[in-house]
């Protein structure tokens, strides 16, 4: 400890924010999650504390094979997404792509688009009566089919590869040319020197696309509710046991939950272990040239990205027609009509406006609290901060139908009950958009130097205004892009809206998930373009204000 | 009002590891006075704890009769020039200028002609409404001594300022800055690295290594008669050579390896072994002296530089004004060399206390 001479200490403005900052944490997260741990080992069928569930999840087919076959759909869709997401980030970087901005900001948008759309689309086009298995259908040829393991794959793959694309190419861009053409100069012909030098210099970034890929994945619930068909993964498992147990004592679900946060944990210890042994710090003075491809070399450059990218934004564009047909009971084509959206605004009309409130109210307290620990994290660095910063980003980990469960068995008896209400699910878009915010904010005050602010507090401002009039105000636009990522990803929350809505809590992507399950097709797509409309302003917004700098991972 | 500022044992600790061991100084009200030394040797974290953004682990910091070190730092009156000039990314130049008047709640009326008035000080009156980005990194250097200067801080701080700057607008700038000390007589404290521009730009100086004081003196001081070896090292370049003390009297009989021995003035009594140290312009080369042999010449214009080895195997370097002779030594050549005893420095040998006088 430092001994501070003839200076008494006093608990100044940090030192409250940072204990408001730690209860309110340790409330809304910790404290579920620790109900959670605790039901985890009991039973209703069993006396006192027992390990009775993980010994059923481990021992019965019916549950085990469902951590298998996540086990199986996260690791295709990182391989997937890799071999489309590297190559692509590489011929982006390096060659003259025509409509190069504008295939960064699609790629950007697909990737931001409300998860479960991606499903719901693709089931129009290729489900059972859909329009492309229609198609092949007057052929006499079959299409292939969407449902079950492939289906979930191929759809988590079009939605996440932007992920792999985004990591590699921003290394990409950091590398200074000096290293390849040091290795060219030393002999090395093209492909090996990709191999040799580009690869592993960028490598650790690649892995924290296929981390993030691989976290979506495991946590992702829509996707495969919708296209599963029997095909059941874990968080399905979760939704369905918490659905047949009570929701007082959700012991088979809270099992289910710690098992699915402990793979998290393990992807994510074994990702740190990689990288932190081969981090390289670069600082790029020449960033690389593009090579200029002319004729049929461009083409055949060109044309796989757009392909890609065509194919990965589809579903959006199905969306929106879609929402404009009217289909009869029978789902004939009754007229292209704007019925749909007469239809959601007299029966949803609580569902839109909920959605916006609930996540412009989760939004500013999202800035708030974002501006608070980022400064925090940064420039009251020591143990406090490091705790912080590891309760601020363990909802990473922790997928939203469990932290649904958490909220549920943590609120549902006094003194605090907020299950049903309004609150508990403006509190869980906090808790789980947050991280957003802060590590955008985070990463824009690291390059801010400390200098500046010394400045102001030497010129006779204090720090606490310092930190209001100087700090925050420059901190805003890092601050601003990470809570427009915030704000889209709460419009499009589904996982943990799924456990927490009650009749009049309920919002857009709950009303999707139910009338798509209702086969409802045309309500659904209205309210599906709603939200993809309302996510691309919100991105080109944000493009527009940071000049297309944004940073979305 | 400017302020002398006087610090008395100062100590900054870092966990284990003390950053400063005690170090006293009384700077006088209006001095120019730089803290020179390598890196880490505290200078920068000295001049942090007097601005404030660093904790005082010991000792006691005066400005003028007050003491300072319970003082926050946004009520310290303080003009800081930071080394990447700091200057508020979002305001523009006027702006920046203005912002330590107005939170010290000068009434408008006067913001106005105070800044403009600073801006014309540093010439860039016609930046005025220009934001920082659209600044060259002299410009940007040119903002930040305004800002700092136009609150009449009793004490103006400036950590490595012109370190940034390329070496043309480097003594450009030193002398803008120097010019404007003088007319503002605010006390003055500069830390840098740079010996030359020490010498160039202060009243006194105080040479500092790990966390210690070496000397404190005059540029002419310091430079004339270095108060150890590490000072005679680190300013300017200096010839160590080894030899023999004898010293009674005031005066030291000095014999470098059995060739050469002379005279040289001591402030007290010492016999054994010593350490004398001569700037490569107090040597010249002789009819007899030291011998050696010419190794290596560089022209340098003004005056040619010789690395010349004796015979014993040391080299030196030696400089000759190209206005004193007109021919250059060729490299191979045996040369002797000599010294002015009068200027040169002389050192214990283990301890390296000074014994010249």
């Amino acid at each position: 400890m430092k001994t501070k001479l003839g200076s008494r200490w006093r608990p100044d403005f940090w030192f409250f924010a940072k204990i408001i900052v730690i209860v309110a944490m340790c409330l809304f997260i910790v404290y579920p999650f620790y109900t959670i741990l605790t039901k985890s080992v009991f039973s209703n069928k069993v006396e006192g504390l027992t390990l009775y569930n993980f010994i059923r999840f481990f021992t019965k087919p019916y549950y085990y094979q469902t951590l298998i076959r996540s086990m199986v759909v996260c690791f295709a869709t990182v391989f997937t997404t890799t071999l489309i997401g590297v190559p692509i980030a590489y011929l982006m970087t390096r060659y003259n792509i025509p409509g190069k901005k504008i295939l960064h900001i699609f790629i950007i948008m697909s990737l931001m688009s409300p998860p479960f759309i991606g499903a719901y689309s693709w089931i129009i086009l290729l489900g059972r009566n859909g329009l492309l298995a229609k198609l092949f259908a007057t052929f006499d040829a079959t299409a292939p089919t969407i449902y079950g393991r492939g289906g979930i794959i191929f759809v988590f793959t079009l939605h996440l590869f932007p992920y792999i694309y985004l990591y590699t190419s921003g290394a990409m861009n950091s590398i200074d040319s000096s290293l390849e053409e040091a290795a060219e100069n030393l002999g090395m012909s093209k492909l090996r020197r990709i191999w040799t030098i580009t690869l592993p210099v960028i490598l650790p970034s690649i892995l924290a696309g296929c981390i993030m890929v691989f976290m979506t994945c495991l946590a992702d619930f829509g996707t495969p509710m919708l296209l599963g068909e029997g095909y059941t993964v874990l968080p399905v498992l979760v939704y369905n046991e918490y659905m047949s147990e009570s929701a007082v004592n959700p012991y088979m679900a809270s099992t289910l939950s710690v098992i699915i946060v402990s793979c998290s944990l393990l992807m994510l210890t074994f990702q740190k272990l990689v990288v932190d042994k081969r981090n390289y710090t670069m600082s790029s003075m020449r960033p690389p040239q593009e090579t200029q491809l002319h004729g049929w070399r461009r083409f055949a450059v060109s044309a796989p990205i757009f392909l890609v990218v065509f194919v990965a934004f589809l579903p959006q564009i199905v969306v929106v027609c879609q929402s404009f047909v009217e289909r009869s009971f029978s789902g004939m084509v009754k007229g292209i009509n704007l019925n749909n959206y007469r239809a959601i605004l007299s029966r949803l009309g609580t569902n839109i406006r909920n959605t916006y409130v609930f996540s412009l109210i989760a939004i500013v307290f999202i800035i708030i609290l974002g501006i608070i620990v980022s400064y925090i994290l940064v420039r009251k660095k020591g143990k406090v901060a490091n705790i912080i910063d590891t309760l601020v980003m363990f909802p990473f980990v922790i997928p939203g139908s469990v932290l649904g469960i958490g909220l549920i068995v943590a609120f549902n008896r006094k003194p605090l009950i907020l299950v049903g209400t309004a609150a508990i699910m403006i509190i869980s878009y906090v808790i789980r958009k947050l991280p957003y915010t802060v590590r955008s904010g985070s990463a824009f005050l690291y390059q801010m130097d400390p200098s500046i602010e010394e400045a102001s507090i030497n010129l006779g401002v204090s720090p606490m205004k310092t930190f209001f009039t100087v700090t925050a105000r420059m901190m805003l636009p890092g601050i601003m892009s990470g809570a427009v990522l915030s704000w889209i990803t709460c419009i499009n929350e589904l996982s943990s809206s799924i456990m927490l809505y009650s009749g009049k809590t309920s919002t857009i992507a709950v009303a999707i998930y139910q009338e798509v399950v209702r086969m409802s097709d045309g309500t659904a797509a209205a309210l599906a373009t709603i939200l993809t409309v309302t996510t691309i302003i919100s991105l080109l917004i944000v493009f527009r204000a940071t000049k297309g700098k944004v940073k979305i991972v | 009002m400017s302020n002398a500022v006087i610090i008395k044992d100062a100590v900054k600790r870092y966990g284990d590891f003390t950053a400063l061991c005690g170090v006293s100084l009384d700077i006088r009200e209006g001095e120019f006075f730089t803290l020179l030394g390598p890196s880490g040797c505290g200078k920068t974290t000295l001049l942090r704890m007097i601005a404030g953004f660093n904790s005082i682990e010991g000792g006691d910091f005066y400005f003028g009769e007050k003491r300072i070190n319970d003082v926050p730092a946004h009520k310290r009156d303080i003009g800081m020039v930071f080394q990447n000039y700091a200057i508020f990314p979002h305001l523009t130049v006027r702006e920046n200028v203005a912002y330590g008047l107005k939170a010290r709640k000068v009434p408008k009326a006067q913001i106005g002609p105070k800044v403009d008035e600073a801006l014309e000080l540093v010439q860039i009156s016609h930046l005025a409404d220009r934001k920082p980005n659209e600044l060259s990194g002299g410009q940007q250097q040119r903002v930040a001594l305004a800002r700092a200067f136009v609150i009449e801080p009793s004490v103006l701080l400036m950590d490595e300022p012109l370190s940034n700057l390329d070496a043309k607008l480097r003594v450009q700038m030193r002398s803008v800055i120097k010019k404007l000390q003088r007319r503002l007589g605010i006390t003055t404290i500069y830390v840098t690295h740079d010996q030359e521009e020490a010498l160039a730009i202060s009243d006194r100086i105080a040479v500092m290594k790990d966390g210690h004081i070496m000397q404190i003196g005059t540029p002419n001081e310091i430079y004339a008669k270095p108060q150890n070896p590490f000072v005679a090292g680190f300013i300017g370049v200096s010839n160590f050579l080894d030899c023999d003390v004898k010293a009674a009297g005031g005066k030291a009989k000095v014999t470098i390896q059995n060739e050469l021995s002379i005279e040289v003035p001591a402030c007290r009594d010492y016999e054994g072994k010593g350490s004398l140290s001569a700037r490569p312009e107090q040597l010249f080369f002789a009819e007899e002296g030291m011998p050696g042999t010419v190794l290596f010449s560089t022209f340098l214009g003004d005056f040619i530089e010789y690395e010349v080895q004796l015979d014993n195997g040391q080299s030196l370097i030696v400089n000759e004004y190209t206005k004193d002779t007109s021919d250059v030594h060729p490299d191979g050549e045996k040369v002797h060399l000599r010294f002015d005893p009068l200027r040169v420095s002389l050192y214990e040998a283990g301890s390296g206390e000074v014994l010249s006088l």
